[in-house]
């Protein structure tokens, strides 16, 4: 009775639009009414998200298991993982909060996308040879069944690192503990260098290292104070543009919020009491602007040109078929530019960058900078490593940030060890337990030695 | 899911008639989508039922959970089982040595071994049996011939043990990708002769790779779908190796000519 009087509605006003009218445009605002009414009729049926008063379905929903605060590359890698290895399928909930959705700032979109697994920390070699395996087998995580397949656009060039007099004993003990983890590294003099890559300048330069691009996944496989516990029990998610909220009920949150880690975690109470207790130590993640710089030199170094990162700090590497290049440095102490906004500072390639890459690749005396832009290392400023892990006192909270550099090369394997804490209590695959928390209250530096 | 775009698949139950089509036989999950080949699918027209058949299998996938889950599994059936044919067998690495490991896995993918100073070895010959190969425990392997096959990143693992290789042939492998390139600098020191015409996943990024191969002379990088830009990729692979003889698109390949230059163009001497 109910879709006869639709139907009596519906057709008495198209005659009457037709008989008035003789236009064009008269059927589809009438198509368009239709479908309003039908999606009015929707929400108040049951099966839908029903709300007497308004409609709610731009808004989250307001109970979830997991709500992760950061949508980068580490928030959905966590995301991903925590679907992919819940047992019953459908097991949780999982909700990620980013506050742009354009990604203009956040740094996974712009990074320079670099991966290599030259570095000093064991736990970090490990990441990357899974995350490397990773975007090897993306189809096989990734795919979905009716589209084309996934090309990541990967460059397997390998990755050369240059070390002066200086750092060359740091550099061979790297290099050891690199292939004892299972990456393929070779350590050439100066006068191979010159052989291999004819185009680099070897003044200055003891040893090298260049890493070929190594994919393997190897499973590896502890005071009578009084403590007060905290638990979050709602998110609070404001809308964009407006006043909305929607209170999001969770048993866990994540913080993968990149360079504004810090100050998600403050929202937490994470930080906030006497210094030099555990309830007072805070995150020491904060934003740093770093700029990357693109040029066009037409001598430039050829198509097997590696990534390179020089003695002096200075990085670059190749970008398409036509002589581009992409490259920057990272500022000393002092010189760290403000980060409140992301402007660029074309002086600094001038007086830090472009002498440093003409030095070592006389090619590049002559290059015409394309553009350059500036983005943020979520930068850990107790040991320029990342942080992951459930906090000691906030007990649903758990980290996975801080990666200062290199969030982007470790993302799907720190994403598989945070849903293995989440999931299963401790690491699986990959013991991460000295980056936790609670080496900030300790003391714990874990350095890397090899941060760019 | 308004808009999804009917684009031209081939079924899996396609008889290998040419080699093209055999490509298709071999890897039906990378003849999904046209968008990353080009000139392969153009050259295949479903027919109106296959076609038809198709457009209702993704109607439902897009609709039903079951039917979405169902594909899934099939889809990661197919791919387990690119990963069985490819499993290296350690076993007989141990007792017989490297190059009878090597020809073994060869064979058994259905490609073609020459040890050195003897004639090549097909898996498809009569008369050929697995047993043959005992007797060739210490001779080298010089050339491999694996074209066509499903070989990928784990199965070169038995590739890159034959240390004295110098040719190897990998023309229209669906598999074989810029990863697995990036893994051939095991065989910087022997190998000579390379051959990757008409592989579907090679581009350039994965031709870098080739640097490090010092000593090869003979390259072939024809008709690689994949490649953004031909005629460029070659010329700069040229520069990265120039001791190597590089057999590929002509560098002409994609520019205009002139009204004038037309004419002279079927006398203009074209790089072989």
């Amino acid at each position: 009775m109910f879709r006869g009087a639709l139907w009596l509605l519906a057709g008495r006003g198209y005659v009457g639009r037709g008989l008035s009218t003789r236009s064009g445009g008269s059927t589809p605002d009438w198509t368009e009414k239709v479908s309003e009414i039908k999606k009015k009729i929707q929400s108040a049926l049951p099966g839908g998200p029903w709300d007497p008063l308004y409609d709610t379905s731009h808004l989250p929903p307001e109970h979830s298991d997991v709500v992760i605060v950061g949508g980068g590359v580490l928030g959905l890698s966590v995301a991903y993982w925590l679907k992919r290895l819940e047992k019953p399928r459908g097991a949780i909930k999982v909700l990620v909060v980013d506050r742009d959705h354009t990604y203009s700032q956040a740094s996974t979109g712009l990074s320079v996308g670099g991966i290599r697994q030259q570095f000093s920390l064991p736990e970090n070699i490990q990441l990357s040879l899974f995350s490397v395996d990773f975007l090897r087998n993306i189809n096989e995580y990734l795919a979905v069944v009716d589209d084309p397949p996934l090309d990541v656009q990967f460059n397997p060039s390998g990755y050369l690192l240059l070390a002066s007099e200086k750092g060359a004993a740091i550099m061979e003990s790297n290099v050891k503990v690199q292939r004892q983890e299972g990456a393929k590294v070779c350590l050439m003099s100066p006068e191979q260098l010159q052989n291999k890559f004819p185009w680099i300048n070897t003044d200055g330069v003891a040893l090298a290292s260049y890493g070929f691009i190594t994919s393997s996944s190897r499973m590896q496989t502890s005071s009578g104070k009084e403590m007060t516990l905290k638990r979050i029990h709602e998110v609070h998610v404001k809308m964009d543009h407006s006043l909305e909220y929607q209170p999001v009920e969770c048993a866990l949150v994540i913080n993968a919020a990149g360079a504004w880690s810090g100050q998600v975690a403050e929202l937490a109470g994470i930080g906030k009491g006497p210094p030099g207790t555990l309830e007072g130590t805070k995150l020491p993640v904060e934003p740093r602007k770093r700029y990357v710089y693109f040029w066009h030199c037409p001598e430039g170094p050829g198509l097997e040109t590696p990534f390179m990162a020089d003695t002096s700090g200075a990085y670059f590497r190749r970008e398409g078929l036509g002589h581009n290049y992409l490259g920057g440095c990272s500022p000393t102490e002092e010189e760290e530019p403000d980060p409140g906004n992301l402007e660029v500072d074309h002086d600094f390639f001038q007086d830090k960058v472009w002498p440093h890459l003409a030095h070592r690749v006389p090619a590049f005396q002559s290059l015409k900078v394309r553009s350059a832009w500036a983005g943020y290392y979520d930068y850990n400023t107790f040991d320029q490593n990342g942080v992951v892990g459930p906090h000691p006192l906030v007990v649903n909270m758990y980290f996975a940030t801080g990666f200062s550099g290199h969030g982007l090369q470790q993302a799907p394997a720190v994403g598989r060890a945070v849903a293995e804490m989440v999931l299963e209590g401790q690491f699986q695959t990959i013991n991460l337990s000295s980056l936790l928390f609670s080496r900030f209250y300790l003391g714990e530096k874990v350095e890397e030695r090899n941060i760019i | 899911m308004g808009e999804t775009t009917w684009r031209t698949e081939t079924p899996v139950q396609q008889p290998a008639s040419t080699a093209r089509h055999s490509l298709h036989l071999v890897a039906p999950i990378w003849n999904l989508g046209t968008s990353g080949i080009r000139g392969l699918s153009s050259a295949v027209t479903p027919e109106g039922n296959q076609r038809k058949g198709r457009m209702l299998l993704q109607f439902l996938t897009d609709r039903f959970y079951d039917v979405e889950a169902l594909r899934g599994y099939l889809f990661q059936k197919q791919v387990s089982k690119v990963h069985k044919e490819n499993r290296s067998s350690t076993g007989i690495k141990k007792q017989y040595g490297p190059y009878i490991a090597g020809a073994y896995f060869v064979l058994k993918q259905g490609g073609a071994v020459k040890f050195q100073g003897k004639e090549w070895i097909r898996s498809t010959e009569h008369g050929y049996s697995p047993l043959q190969l005992l007797s060739f425990q210490a001779v080298p392997i010089e050339a491999v011939d694996a074209s066509d096959c499903a070989i990928n990143y784990e199965g070169l693992d038995n590739l890159l043990a034959l240390k004295e290789l110098q040719s190897l042939l990998l023309q229209r492998c669906p598999h074989v990708d810029d990863w697995c390139l990036s893994r051939l600098h095991q065989l910087a020191n022997s190998l000579q002769e390379l051959s990757l015409a008409g592989c579907p996943r090679i581009s350039e990024r994965g031709l870098a790779c080739l640097h490090h191969l010092q000593n090869l002379r003979r390259l072939d990088i024809s008709d690689l779908p994949a490649v953004s830009n031909p005629g460029l990729t070659q010329i700069l692979v040229e520069e990265m190796l120039p001791r190597c003889e590089v057999l590929g698109a002509e560098w002409a390949q994609g520019l205009k000519l002139g009204p004038e230059e037309q004419s002279r163009d079927t006398a203009s001497p074209i790089p072989a």
